[in-house]
């Protein structure tokens, strides 16, 4: 692999956007491929381009014979951007969900204005932002990638998230809080429009699994995370 | 599931930025239960340090051998392991499934 390339990929996947790699396999020559450009020694034919991009767009990697009978030997390595997880509320749960989602390959932020609660020395290991969350997920974007997680309990932070996510691309939403909590959490966003999608938020959050600690609640909300990105929300 | 390849090629980048040796391996064909799909990474440096993976951890030994030889002649490889494979019998897959491997040098 060329140091251009190295370098791409790996810029690529910080700027969240999707690329494939196409490798012959005799001998290792290589060309790199986004939904506009093309770049490197190898040359494809317009089908075996079409064939990459596709493989890019469902972020499968797999043999070019695969999905175009006859291209042999060309080996298609899509990068797609890592799922993300964007927490809202800095609270005890969010330690120990963004330590988790952290280990599961998850780029976690968590976002929270209340200095006190989002601090480098309860959550070591992740990105913290002290932006208002509307402000925070305008910067971040919320792409197929994203999960929303809504931990505060204070609807002047979960709300303005839930506004910006249920509209979005963001693959799962979620919002703790009691059904009580609930109902009228479906009442505001209603009243602000968003009647039609409320139905997107996960809640009460995560699977039943019964747990009680927030280690055990994190446990479910990642559970039930990763079931919806792999299986949809029909599970 | 391919997250883990954002810090790998990071690593591979703060490698060559130490003036080290690496090659990036890749899983390019599966049959059978294989553990790992294809395009999992696994990136090696000189001393055989390395990150990512290419199966449960029963071929890694020999992939970590055959980047070394691909630092050191700069030419890529297209490795095979499985039961029906001879090196099998040293290195094979405990779950039956045969997989194949492209290791390449990084420049």
């Amino acid at each position: 692999m060329k140091r251009e390339a190295l370098a791409r990929i790996a810029d690529a996947q910080r700027g969240r956007r999707a690329l494939v790699a196409v490798t012959r396999l005799a001998d290792g020559v290589q060309c790199l491929v986004d939904a506009e450009t093309v770049d490197g020694e190898l040359t494809l034919s317009q089908a075996e381009l079409a064939a990459a991009r596709s493989l890019m767009s469902s972020g499968r990697s797999a043999s070019l014979s695969g999905v175009l009978p006859g291209a042999e030997g060309l080996f298609a390595r899509a990068y797609v951007p890592s799922p993300r997880m964007l927490i809202v509320g800095a609270v005890h749960i969010a330690q120990a969900l963004s330590k988790m989602a952290d280990a599961a390959g998850f780029e976690v932020v968590v976002i929270d204005p209340r200095g006190a609660f989002a601090s480098p020395e309860r959550f070591p290991s992740v990105q913290l932002s002290d932006e208002w969350p509307d402000e925070a997920l305008a910067r971040l974007g919320l792409d197929d990638a994203t999960a929303l997680v809504a931990l505060s309990h204070d609807p002047k932070l979960d709300d303005p998230a839930l506004e910006l996510a249920l509209p979005s691309k963001a693959f799962y939403i979620g919002a703790l809080g009691s059904r009580r909590t609930h109902e009228k959490r479906l009442e505001r966003l209603s009243a602000a429009g968003l009647g039609e999608l409320v139905g997107r938020i996960h809640s009460p959050i995560g699977l039943g699994l019964g747990g009680r600690s927030p280690a055990e609640i994190a446990v479910a909300i990642l559970a039930e995370v990763i079931q919806v990105r792999y299986k949809g929300e029909r599970g | 599931m391919q997250s883990d390849n954002d810090s790998l090629f990071e690593t591979l980048q703060q490698w060559r930025a130490a003036g080290k040796s690496a090659a990036l391996a890749t899983v390019v064909s599966t049959w059978g239960s294989s553990p790992r799909p294809e395009g999992s990474h696994l990136a090696v440096d000189e001393a055989g340090h390395f990150v990512g993976s290419v199966s449960g951890g029963c071929i890694e030994g020999a992939v970590i051998d055959a980047a070394r030889e691909v630092m050191a002649s700069g030419r890529p490889q297209l490795l095979e392991f499985g039961v029906s494979d001879e090196q099998a019998w040293q290195v094979g897959l405990a779950c039956g499934g045969r997989v194949q491997v492209f290791v390449e040098p990084v420049e």
